[in-house]
């Protein structure tokens, strides 16, 4: 089995999913708490919709992407802030435009069908060294933000309208934070794609909130989950040859299981 | 008003304020001025217009008419000289947060920086706040684990930690348990003495200790500006809110009170 170790497609993507995992953690964190896991799945759907641009226009569709998601989140953070819309119809219309745009782009790319297989459930194991550079870029931008932004993302998210009243920019504050989301998403598709990027973000970060007492502590312990299930989910896929993303995914899913039923039987 | 001229400057001054939502009135015409020292307790049902004053207060949500003067000022300039503390039950106290942690986030609005690190310096002033709280004891426990008591006084301490000139409750007395809440009223004699403050509650029971005003509030705002507790003013102040709960008659409250400014 570790054999495995000594191809460089595997340790890229051991390295792919720890990279995921630091930015899961800490971002997840954040959803979490602040309850945005829609929201969170609406800029992932978004995303396709860049994809199949990258594809349309011949550039690299990750990067179609990450201009997808980030203008998702802004689109939607604003029109919340100023057209006094609900979140839950906002997020509606982004997730299904994000993907029927997509698909549209991808109907008018001449040639091949692209693999959209890849984009929609992830596929680690093949994951190009040039995505681990971008996503290396994305964890850093993330790390900073939030570590410069700690304490004001924080106090916006525990009590938003508190924020407001001591004059924190509670605006700018939270759009920030759905960018941040959106950078996270676009890490997480190379990992499990964009339909199980919410599973990612939200699993780990809901194990750790079991046990943490402050938001350091959840992000630390979601980060190290997040390291262990994709960590645990490629060896696995690799081993039984059975799909990395989803297999990803239900090691997450089983934990979360087992955390709810032994706090059930435990009780508290 | 007597003919005494008055030199100090309100700290809350509210001019003829309207405000409307849904097509339905929820403050009408309310005047209202707080002045230092004053321990304002404004009854009213619930649904009647509490909380929204507040936030037209502090500058949360516009009025349709009117003007808020917070110590001359506008609200979203001055307003962090009040130290808001929100009703309970719009808390996530499942958020992982320690006691400490949430009381020095009321320190943020002063800090310019980005980095917002807090310093020694304040955690000492967090730490004093949650002891004039009487709960220094609990500074490093997560708020999920404190009753709900506690959670009032935790909640009261992150906003006397920013050093507040006044101090605006909102039902400050719903969580806390009959044992402790003599207790609780000692605590806020005691800051009384150095703070204005001004709370709303439907609990009448709340104006029987330290207030010295009271008005009536049920979309219509009704005070005698009573710096003592006249047996007239109590038995006003109690008859209002309690008609009200009773049979849900808002007019009941406007004939006791033929004296509106």
């Amino acid at each position: 089995m570790f054999s495995l170790l000594g191809y460089t497609f595997f340790q890229n993507a051991l390295i792919a999913g720890v990279l995921a995992s630091i930015a899961c953690g800490i971002i997840g964190t954040f959803v979490v708490i602040r309850r945005m896991v829609a929201i969170s799945g609406g800029i992932s759907h978004a995303a396709f919709g860049g994809i199949g641009l990258g594809y349309f226009l011949g550039i690299e569709p990750l990067l179609g992407a990450l201009g997808f998601t980030v203008g998702a989140a802004l689109t939607m953070g604003e029109l919340e802030q100023r057209a006094e819309q609900h979140m839950d119809t906002l997020i509606g219309a982004v997730w299904a435009t994000g993907m029927a745009l997509g698909i549209l782009f991808i109907y008018l790319t001449p040639g091949f069908a692209p693999d959209l297989f890849g984009y929609l459930f992830g596929n680690i194991l093949l994951v190009p060294q040039g995505d681990l550079l971008l996503m290396l870029v994305l964890v850093a931008v993330i790390v900073i933000t939030v570590g410069l932004l700690f304490n004001d993302l924080v106090a916006v998210t525990f009590d938003q309208e508190y924020a407001t009243v001591i004059n924190l920019p509670v605006e700018r504050l939270l759009l920030i934070l759905l960018v941040l989301i959106a950078l996270t998403v676009v890490m997480l598709i190379q990992v499990v794609g964009i339909i199980l990027v919410i599973a990612l973000l939200t699993l780990p970060a809901a194990i750790s909130r079991e046990c943490a007492a402050q938001v350091k502590t959840m992000m630390a312990y979601a980060v190290l989950l997040g390291i262990a299930f994709t960590t645990t989910g490629i060896f696995l896929s690799a081993y039984l040859n059975i799909p990395s993303g989803a297999t990803i995914i239900l090691v997450s899913a089983a934990a979360y299981g087992a955390v709810l039923i032994k706090k059930r039987l435990i009780g508290r | 008003m007597t003919a005494t001229p008055v030199i100090e400057t309100p700290v809350i001054e509210i001019t003829d304020l309207w405000f409307r939502r849904n097509g339905e009135e929820i403050l009408e015409g309310i005047n209202l001025r707080v002045m230092p020292g004053d321990v304002y307790a404004i009854l009213g049902p619930n649904g009647g217009g509490k909380t929204t004053l507040l936030k037209v207060i502090l500058g949360l949500i516009p009025p349709d008419r009117g003007s808020v003067r917070i110590l001359g000022g506008l609200p979203n300039e001055k307003r962090q000289l009040l130290g808001y503390v929100p009703q309970l039950a719009t808390f996530d106290f499942h958020y992982p947060i320690s006691v400490r942690e949430m009381v020095l986030s009321g320190l943020l609005g002063r800090k310019t920086v980005i980095l917002k690190t807090f310093t020694a310096a304040d955690t000492a002033r967090a730490d004093k706040a949650l002891a004039t709280m009487g709960i220094a004891h609990l500074a490093g426990r997560a708020i999920r684990e404190l009753s709900g008591g506690e959670k009032q006084r935790a909640v009261i301490a992150r906003a006397l930690v920013g050093d507040p000139q006044v101090l605006l409750l909102d039902e400050p007395t719903v969580f806390v348990d009959a044992p402790t809440e003599t207790q609780f009223y000692d605590i806020i004699g005691n800051l009384a003495r150095t703070i204005t403050i001004v709370l709303v509650t439907h609990d009448i029971g709340v104006i029987v200790s330290h207030v010295t005003k009271v008005a009536c509030l049920n979309r219509r705002l009704f005070t005698h500006e009573s710096r003592e507790l006249t047996e007239d003013m109590i038995q006003g102040a109690y008859k209002c809110p309690v008609d009200i709960i009773a049979h849900g008659h808002p007019h009941r409250v406007l004939r006791p009170h033929p004296e509106e400014e």
